[in-house]
C-alpha cells in the first residue's frame, strides 16, 4: 500500500550539496588533547556539577546531575581527570559562556560499569528517569530532552522519526541510516513501546536513496513501520513540517505534538535511546560531518566536548576558508570562536570560503513581490512582518503571527531584493521579549510599591489606634485616682503621687505623637494646584494603564 | 555579523524588471509594425527622462545611485508610460509624465517599494486630465507616415484632427452615446479589427504573449490577469448578453484598449497592488469591474487608469482583511 503524503506551503530546492561528504563513512575521531563538556546541553536547562578539580572520571560516569523540569544528566566521554570547572565558551552565536567540566583524557576509554536497562519490567517512569540520567536528548539540533516528550506518551497515535536531514551539506543522518539502521530501528521501537504509538512513520528525503533503502531492510519485520521517501524540499525536515507531509497534520506554534497525537524524533535520538536501554551507555558521542571548503570531507563519530579545532584538521580544509558553520547554511550560525566544543545537537561543521558563500548583495528596498509569501513553510506573509518589524511596530508584528516563523530562512533565500529577512524577525522576536521581561520587573515594581504604601498606612493607622487606646487608659485612670486614694494605705499613697504626675506626661506624650502621626504631611500635601492635578493625572494614568512599562518609573516611584 | 541563510538564490530585483522588460518586447515589436514606429522614439524619449529623473532626485536624496538606476524600475516605469500613451504626443507630455511619475509619484513617498499608487496610472491620469485633446489623438494604425509622426513627437505644427482617428474605445463610445448607432453600426468605423482596434489588437496580442512568459517564469502570479480578465469579460459580457445592440462584445472589451497591458503588466505591480492572494484576486476584479463601468458609462474612453487607482486606495484594507491563515490555524487542517 502506498501512503498518501501530504505537501506543506512554500518551500525552496537550493543545490544539495551532499555528495560532498554522504560517501564519506562514519570514523571515530581521535581523542582530543581535552574535552570541554558544558555542564548547559541546551537553552532551557543546566546539570548540577557532580565532580571536583582533579578527580578522575570513567568513560560514562555522570559528572552533571539533571536539575529542573528539562534537565538531562551529563557525563564523561572518556575516561581522565577532570583539570578544571570553569566558564567557557559555548556554540551559540552570541558565544556567551556556560560552566563547563574540563577532562584530560587518560587515553584508556575505561568504561564505568554500564548494564543494559529492562524498560519492560521497570516500567515507564523508572524507564523515562533512565533516559533523563543517560543525557538522552533530540539530536536533530534543538538538544531537547527526550523524556520530556515522551512523557506525556500514552494514548499517541504516531510516532514520526525524522531523517529527512533537509539542510544541504549534512549527512551525518544519512550515514547513520546507511550503517546503523538496525540500530535505529531497535530504539524506534522502544520509542513506540514507550509511547504506545499505533505506528510509525519514517520520513527520508528521496535524495538519500541508500539510507532509505537500508532503513527499509532493518524495519522488514515490523508491519507497523513504514520507512517513507518524502520529496526534497526544504524545510522537510522541520518537525511540524515533516509531521504535516506524512500525516497531514498541522500542529500550530505553541502546541505539542502529543496534542495531536503525534511525537517526533530524530534517527539520531532513536539510535542513543537504543544504546541507552540495550546497552546501557548514555549519550556520550554523535556523528558530525565535516564539509564544505575542505579537501577531505568526512563523517566522525565524536565525543561530546571535543574542541571544534580539534576536529577541523582532519578534513584539511583548504587555504580560502574565512569562517566555519555550525549546523547548515540555512539556520547554522558562523562559529563565533573554535575552540567550543561539540555538543549533542551539533550535527555539522561547514567551512566557508568567500566562493562557496558569496557575502551577501546589498540590502535593496522591499518590492512586495511576494516571493518570500510564496517560500514561506509557515504561510506567513514575510514582507509584512519585515515591514512591521523595521518600523518597530511589534504588536503588529505579534498579530501577523512573527512568533509562528521557524527562522528557516526561505524567504531571506529567494528575496530579490537581498533583504535579510530573518535577521528583522530575530530583532523583533527578541526586543518583544526584552519589554515582556520589562513589563513583568515593572509589575513587580509596582507591586511592591503598592504594598509597601498600604503597608505604611496600616502601621500608622495601627500605631494611632495603640496611642489612642493608651491615652484613654491613663485618662480613666486618672480619673479613678482620686476616689480610691481616700481611704487607701500610705504606700498606695505614694505610688499615686507618683502616678498621677507619670500618667499625666506619658498621656501628654501620647496625645503629641498620635497628633503628630495623624497630621504629618505627606510629600504631595502642600502643594501647588498645578502640581496635585499632574500628581492626580499621574496616579489615574498608573491605575488605568495595564501596566507602567517603565520599570525606570516605577523603580524611582519605589525609592521616593 | 551576517547571519544565517547563509546561501541565496539568484534572483534579483534586477532580473525581475528585466523580465518584465523582456515580456514587454512582442507587445513593443508589434506596436512599432503594425501600428507606428514612433512609439521607439517615445519610448527613448521616456526610459532617458526616467533615468535622469532618478538619478536627479537619488543625488537630492544623498542616496546611492547605482544600485537603484541599475535596478531597471525605472525604465519599466517609463516603458509603461509611454506605452499606453497615444503614440505621436509631443515630447514634452511624455517628459512631463515621467517626471510625474518617477519625481511625484515614486520618490516623493520614499522611492522603490514605497508608492502607494502605481506611477504609470498616475502620471496617464494626470496628463489626459491636463491635456484631454493631445491625450485622445491616437494616430490610425500604420495610417500616418513615419516623417509626419516624428514631427508631431518632436514639436511640429499639430493640425492632427484630420488625420487622426478615434480609437475602437472612443469610436464605440461616441458611435452609441450619440444614440443613433448600434454596436454592429459602429464596427463599420475604419478603426475597428478583427476583435478590438485594427493594429492595436495585435499589440494586444503581443502583451499577452509577453504575459503568459511572465506567468511561466514566474514573476508573476495568475491571480490578477485572470481575476482582471475574468471580471472585465464577466461584466462586459452580461451588458453585452442583456442588449448587444447597445454593449460591446466582451471579446471586443479585451482586445482593445490597455485591457491586455494592464492584465498582465499594470494590475500585477507588487509595489501597489494586494498582496495576498484572495486581495490579489479582489484588487484585480475590482479594477475591472471598475474600468468597465467607466468605458460604458463614464467621461473617457479607457477607464483602466482610473480603476487602477481606485483600487491602489483600498489595497491595505484588502490585504488586512484577507490574511492567509497561518500553518496551524487553518480550519479542518489540524484537528
Amino acid at each position: 500500500m502506498i501512503k498518501r503524503l501530504f505537501n506543506f506551503h512554500g518551500g525552496i530546492k537550493p543545490a544539495s550539496h551532499k555528495s560532498e561528504s554522504a560517501d564519506a563513512p562514519i570514523r571515530p575521531a581521535p581523542l582530543p588533547h581535552r574535552l570541554i563538556v558544558p555542564l548547559r546541553q541546551n537553552a532551557r536547562a543546566s546539570a548540577r556539577c557532580i565532580v571536583e578539580t582533579g578527580e578522575r572520571v570513567l568513560k560514562g560516569q555522570r559528572i552533571g546531575e539533571a536539575e529542573g523540569t528539562l534537565g538531562t544528566a551529563v557525563h564523561a566521554p572518556t575516561s581522565g581527570h577532570v583539570v578544571d570547572i570553569a566558564e567557557h565558551p559555548m556554540a551559540h552565536p552570541s558565544g556567551l559562556d556556560t560552566l563547563c567540566v574540563v577532562i584530560e583524557p587518560d587515553g584508556e576509554e575505561a568504561w564505568i560499569e554500564h548494564a543494559p536497562f529492562d524498560y519492560r519490567s521497570q516500567g515507564r517512569l523508572a524507564t523515562l528517569t533512565w533516559l533523563r540520567d543517560c543525557g538522552i536528548v533530540g539530536m536533530g539540533g534543538a538538544a531537547f530532552p527526550s523524556h520530556i516528550k515522551l512523557g506525556s506518551g500514552k494514548g499517541m497515535d504516531t510516532l514520526i522519526i525524522n531523517g529527512a536531514e533537509c539542510e544541504p551539506w549534512i549527512t551525518c543522518d544519512d550515514r547513520l541510516m546507511r550503517e546503523r539502521a538496525a540500530g535505529i530501528m531497535a530504539g524506534v521501537r522502544i520509542l513506540r513501546e514507550l509511547l504506545g504509538a499505533r505506528r510509525v512513520l519514517v520520513g527520508v528525503e528521496d535524495n538519500k536513496p541508500e539510507a532509505l533503502q537500508s532503513m527499509r531492510e532493518a524495519a522488514r519485520a515490523d508491519t507497523d513501520i513504514e520507512v517513507l521517501s518524502v520529496p526534497t524540499l526544504y524545510p522537510a525536515g522541520g518537525e511540524k513540517q515533516l509531521i504535516r507531509v506524512l500525516t497531514g497534520i498541522e500542529i500550530p506554534h505553541g502546541k505539542l505534538g502529543s496534542e495531536y497525537g503525534v511525537q517526533c524524533f530524530n534517527v539520531g535520538t532513536a539510535h542513543a535511546v537504543h544504546r541507552a536501554i540495550e546497552h546501557g551507555e548514555p549519550l556520550l558521542s554523535r556523528v558530525v560531518t565535516l564539509t564544505g571548503n575542505m579537501a577531505q570531507p568526512a563523517n566522525y563519530e565524536v565525543l561530546v566536548g571535543t574542541p571544534i579545532e580539534h576536529l577541523l584538521p582532519l578534513a584539511e580544509p583548504r587555504e580560502d576558508t574565512d569562517r566555519y558553520l555550525l549546523g547548515g547554511p540555512m539556520m547554522g550560525f558562523a562559529l563565533p570562536d573554535l575552540s567550543v566544543p561539540i555538543l549533542k545537537g551539533s550535527n555539522c561543521v561547514i567551512a566557508a570560503s568567500p566562493a562557496l558563500f558569496p557575502p551577501p548583495q546589498p540590502e535593496l528596498a522591499c518590492i512586495r513581490c511576494g516571493a518570500c509569501a510564496r517560500a514561506c513553510p509557515a504561510d506567513l506573509q514575510p514582507f509584512e512582518l519585515y515591514w512591521f518589524s523595521r518600523s518597530r511596530n511589534f504588536g503588529k508584528a505579534q498579530e501577523y503571527h512573527l512568533f509562528d516563523c521557524i527562522e528557516c530562512g526561505c524567504c531571506a533565500y529567494v528575496c530579490p531584493s537581498h533583504i535579510p529577512l530573518v535577521d528583522y524577525y530575530r530583532f523583533a522576536k527578541s526586543e518583544i521579549w526584552a519589554r515582556e521581561r520589562d513589563v513583568k520587573a515593572a509589575d513587580q515594581a509596582r507591586e511592591r510599591f503598592e504594598f509597601r504604601n498600604y503597608r505604611q498606612e496600616r502601621e500608622k493607622a495601627e500605631k494611632a489606634a495603640r496611642l489612642a487606646a493608651k491615652a484613654a487608659e491613663t485618662k480613666a485612670k486618672l480619673a479613678q485616682k482620686p476616689a480610691g486614694a481616700d481611704g487607701d494605705a500610705a504606700a498606695q499613697g505614694e505610688a499615686a503621687a507618683e502616678d498621677p504626675k507619670k500618667a499625666l506626661i506619658a498621656a501628654a506624650l501620647a496625645r503629641a505623637k498620635a497628633q503628630k502621626a495623624a497630621v504629618q504631611p505627606r510629600n504631595t500635601d502642600n502643594l501647588s494646584p498645578e502640581k496635585q492635578a499632574e500628581i492626580a493625572e499621574i496616579e489615574a494614568r498608573r491605575a488605568t494603564a495595564d501596566t507602567g512599562t517603565e520599570p525606570s518609573r516605577a523603580a524611582s516611584e519605589e525609592k521616593s | 555579523m551576517i547571519h544565517s541563510p547563509y546561501i541565496r538564490n539568484n534572483a534579483s530585483v534586477r532580473s525581475v524588471m528585466l523580465m518584465v522588460l523582456l515580456a514587454l518586447l512582442p507587445g513593443v515589436a508589434a506596436y512599432a509594425w503594425k501600428v507606428s514606429p514612433a512609439i521607439l522614439l517615445n519610448l527613448a524619449i521616456a526610459t532617458a527622462t526616467a533615468l535622469l529623473a532618478e538619478a536627479a532626485v537619488l543625488a537630492l536624496r544623498r542616496r546611492p545611485l547605482a544600485p537603484a538606476l541599475g535596478d531597471l524600475s525605472a525604465v519599466v516605469t517609463a516603458w509603461l508610460v509611454a506605452l499606453c500613451f497615444p503614440p505621436i504626443v509631443p515630447w514634452w507630455l511624455t517628459v512631463t509624465a515621467v517626471l510625474v511619475a518617477i519625481v511625484a509619484v515614486k520618490h516623493l513617498y520614499g522611492g522603490l517599494g514605497q508608492n502607494p499608487f502605481n506611477p504609470a496610472m498616475v502620471a496617464y491620469c494626470a496628463m489626459i486630465v491636463a491635456f484631454p485633446a493631445l491625450m485622445s489623438q491616437w494616430p490610425p494604425a500604420g495610417g500616418l507616415p513615419f516623417e509626419m509622426q516624428l514631427q508631431l513627437i518632436l514639436g511640429g505644427v499639430r493640425d492632427v484632427d484630420a488625420i487622426t482617428g478615434a480609437t475602437a474605445l472612443d469610436a464605440m463610445r461616441t458611435g452609441l452615446r450619440a444614440g443613433a448607432g448600434t454596436v454592429e453600426a459602429v464596427r463599420d468605423d475604419s478603426a475597428f479589427g478583427l476583435l478590438g482596434g485594427r493594429g492595436y489588437e495585435w499589440v494586444a496580442a503581443g502583451y499577452l504573449l509577453g504575459g503568459l512568459f511572465l506567468l511561466a517564469r514566474k514573476i508573476i502570479t495568475w491571480h490578477m490577469p485572470v481575476a482582471f480578465i475574468a471580471a472585465l469579460a464577466l461584466i462586459s459580457g452580461l451588458f453585452w448578453l442583456v442588449n448587444p445592440a447597445q454593449f460591446a462584445s466582451p471579446a471586443f472589451h479585451l482586445a482593445s484598449g490597455g485591457a491586455m497591458l494592464a492584465a498582465f503588466f499594470i494590475v500585477t505591480d507588487p509595489v501597489s497592488g494586494a498582496t495576498t492572494p484572495r486581495g490579489k484576486l479582489i484588487f484585480a476584479a475590482g479594477i475591472g469591474l471598475i474600468a468597465y463601468l467607466i468605458r460604458a458609462f463614464g467621461a473617457f474612453p479607457e477607464g483602466i487608469a482610473f480603476a487602477v487607482l481606485l483600487m491602489n486606495m483600498c489595497v491595505p484594507l484588502v490585504d488586512m482583511k484577507t490574511q492567509p491563515a497561518v500553518f496551524g490555524h487553518k480550519k479542518g487542517v489540524s484537528r
